[in-house]
């Protein structure tokens, strides 16, 4: 992994280029007062930095960026540290999304993992469009920072010694799950949005997982090199410096800024430049996915540019009719709906459902995988079903699909999405009926729901009192 | 306080971060190592590791050692970013964009979006065409404009470097 060195510096004489100087002195962090020359066991560390590998030398001696060094490498940490924790909160809010206490976020038995829990509002409707469209445009739109970032501390893997002290070792071993966590959560959270499954795991357990594991690592990173970060920034202001003028740093304690550097090729604002044209880049191919109309079609690279058809359900289909193994025989005449509530069931066919008072809203629906849009959808209010057998307001509703399997066949409202005026079994969109791929004869739509659960080919409703806490 | 630091190399309270951060990731291992999935979650998760440090990097990195050996013999350093900038550009939409480039995905692909996956490679060659071609335009009207530095007077601070 590139990994930057415990914060304690390098024990005077056992470099073995020219000596290195301290800018700020080894007070600055707080692992650096007194540090003994080398920690215990002091034989082992004096004997790894006595046989340096074939290569060691030339490896060192290699690196000839001489804009790398604390200052560039501090600033892409505060722009990742500013941004990040964006992302991982919006992931989390995810998790919440999904229904934690009614059993449907995934992964569902989180132990001492599990955050303070809430019922995910309804109000307003963008929200989950939001956090998600965030959580996925923003997790991309990082990739370029995270690589510059890898790129100013790469020297750091290829350091001898490797380390100098337990303090050391257990810093680097710390390391390789921050790079191994940022890395497999890009990577996975990029193929699942592409729909390619490479991986051959749960995503949601393993997404869910590995963000833990690199948080950890992240805060632990942080709190470590902080005091460094800020001493970094405090010195001169390198933004402003030329090409010409782009010379390298004193050197470091970190060893980040290169022995024999080459002439500067670009300056330090010219490499912030091209980490945020790349950034900005991504962006311009991404948030398309979550815009409607002709803007859509800018997210030239990904699935969710394209559009079905341009007729009134020619919006992002999430599941279709055939992968669900919906027939054609089972939502036609024959179709009913069943509502249940406490012990009274009532059957209703489509005209029935059509005959009742109709609403009418523009509602967003937004994917778990960051797309969203928003549509016009038309039918009946699920208070006015809950009315229908009786269900006291306190009720929670259970939806199920004439889907046969999936982990979508069937999914449970709390008391505020059945309540919401808004929150509806639709029957038409954008004034037609819905297609088969958009959930004929009826769906669900719901404010600020998580696409996923906004069941589609809904065959029964079941309102029932709330599980308890 | 200062044997322990002599011993270990970093106050108490580093080791006290660390080995909180050991304890999430080893409590979360040992739940994990139940699962039939978990050996393929760590080859991903290493090998994430060693795809960035041990391919990624060193392939990039050699690629621009060669531009720059191959630029430096042409005498025209000032080009070198006009061909990095857009190398890198297009690098990185294949990056993140592999899967749809590539049109992987198959019938997860068309189970979810009722679309056939449509390799989207075309789409991405244009793309790099263009952000080269405008790298290519804005380089020669820069040339241009140090042309005409350099005949309008001999006081130009900056040389042209070509």
């Amino acid at each position: 992994m590139p990994a930057d060195p415990p914060s304690d510096d390098p024990p005077a004489g056992a470099d073995h280029g020219e000596p290195r100087r301290t800018p700020d002195g080894p007070g600055r962090s707080a692992g650096a007062v007194g540090t003994p020359v080398h920690a215990y066991p002091a034989r082992l560390w004096r004997a790894l930095d006595r046989h340096r590998p074939p290569g060691a030398d030339a490896v060192t001696n290699a690196w000839r960026s001489p804009v790398r060094g604390p200052w560039l490498t501090s600033v892409l940490g505060v722009v990742l540290l500013a941004t990040l924790p964006l992302v991982i909160i919006t992931g989390l809010l995810d998790w919440i999304a999904y229904g934690p206490r009614l059993g449907q976020a995934f992964p569902s038995d989180v132990g001492w993992l599990r955050p303070l829990v809430f019922d995910w509002p309804t109000r307003p409707a963008w929200l989950f469009r939001l956090t998600q469209g965030l959580h996925v445009t923003l997790g991309i739109v990082l990739v370029p920072v995270v690589v510059a970032k890898l790129w100013s501390v790469v020297p750091k893997l290829f350091d001898w010694p490797p380390a100098r002290s337990p303090a050391q070792v257990l810093e680097r071993l710390s390391l390789l799950l921050l790079v191994g966590g940022i890395l497999f959560e890009m990577a996975t959270g990029l193929l699942n949005i592409q729909y390619a499954y490479l991986f051959g795991f749960d995503f949601y357990t393993a997404h869910w997982y590995g963000a833990w594991i690199f948080t950890a690592a992240l805060v632990t990173h942080v709190l470590i090199k902080l005091p460094r970060t800020i001493s970094a920034l405090r010195g001169p202001r390198l933004t402003r410096t030329t090409v010409e003028e782009s010379v390298p740093e004193p050197a470091d304690p970190d060893g980040l800024v290169a022995r024999r550097p080459g002439p500067a090729t670009m300056s330090r604002r010219g490499v912030l430049a091209l980490t945020g044209g790349g950034a900005l880049l991504l962006a311009a191919l991404t948030v398309g996915q979550s815009l409607d109309g002709v803007l859509r079609r800018t997210a030239l690279l990904l699935p969710r540019g394209r559009q079905p058809d341009d007729g009134p359900n020619g919006f992002p289909v999430n599941r279709t009719a055939a992968a669900a193994g919906v027939r054609t025989a089972d939502t036609g005449a024959r179709w009913r709906l069943t509502v249940r509530g406490g012990s009274r069931t009532v059957e209703v066919d489509r005209d029935g459902l059509l005959a009742m008072t109709q609403h009418t809203a523009d509602l967003p629906i937004a994917c778990v995988e960051g797309w969203s849009t928003t549509q016009t959808w038309t039918g009946v209010r699920l208070r006015d079903l809950a009315a229908l057998v009786g269900a006291p307001d306190s009720a929670v509703a259970r939806v199920e699909s004439l889907e046969q399997a999936g982990l979508f066949r069937q999914a449970r409202l709390q008391v505020n999405q059945v309540r919401h005026p808004d929150s509806m079994l639709a029957l038409r969109v954008n004034g037609v009926d819905l297609s088969a791929d958009h959930g004929y004869p009826a769906r669900i739509i719901v404010p600020a729901l998580p696409g996923v659960h906004c069941t589609k080919w809904v065959r029964r409703i079941t309102f029932e009192e709330p599980p308890g806490d | 306080m200062t044997d322990f630091r002599r011993h270990y190399g970093a106050a108490p309270w580093h080791l006290l971060l660390l080995l909180g951060c050991f304890a999430v990731t080893g409590w979360i291992a040992l739940r994990l190592a139940g699962e039939a999935t978990a050996g393929r979650m760590l080859l991903w998760f290493v090998g994430a590791v060693i795809a960035h440090d041990l391919f990624l990097f060193p392939l990039y990195a050699l690629v621009d050692r060669a531009l720059r050996a191959a630029m430096a013999g042409t005498g025209r350093r000032s080009a070198l970013n006009h061909v990095r900038v857009p190398a890198l550009a297009s690098g990185l939409l294949l990056l993140v964009y592999l899967p749809s480039i590539l049109g992987l995905g198959g019938d997860t692909y068309t189970a979810a979006t009722g679309l056939t996956p449509q390799p989207l490679l075309a789409r991405w060659l244009v793309a790099s065409a263009a952000i080269f071609a405008v790298s290519a335009v804005l380089y020669a009207l820069r040339r241009g404009a140090t042309r005409k530095v350099i005949f309008s007077g001999p006081d130009t601070p900056r040389g042209p470097r070509t």
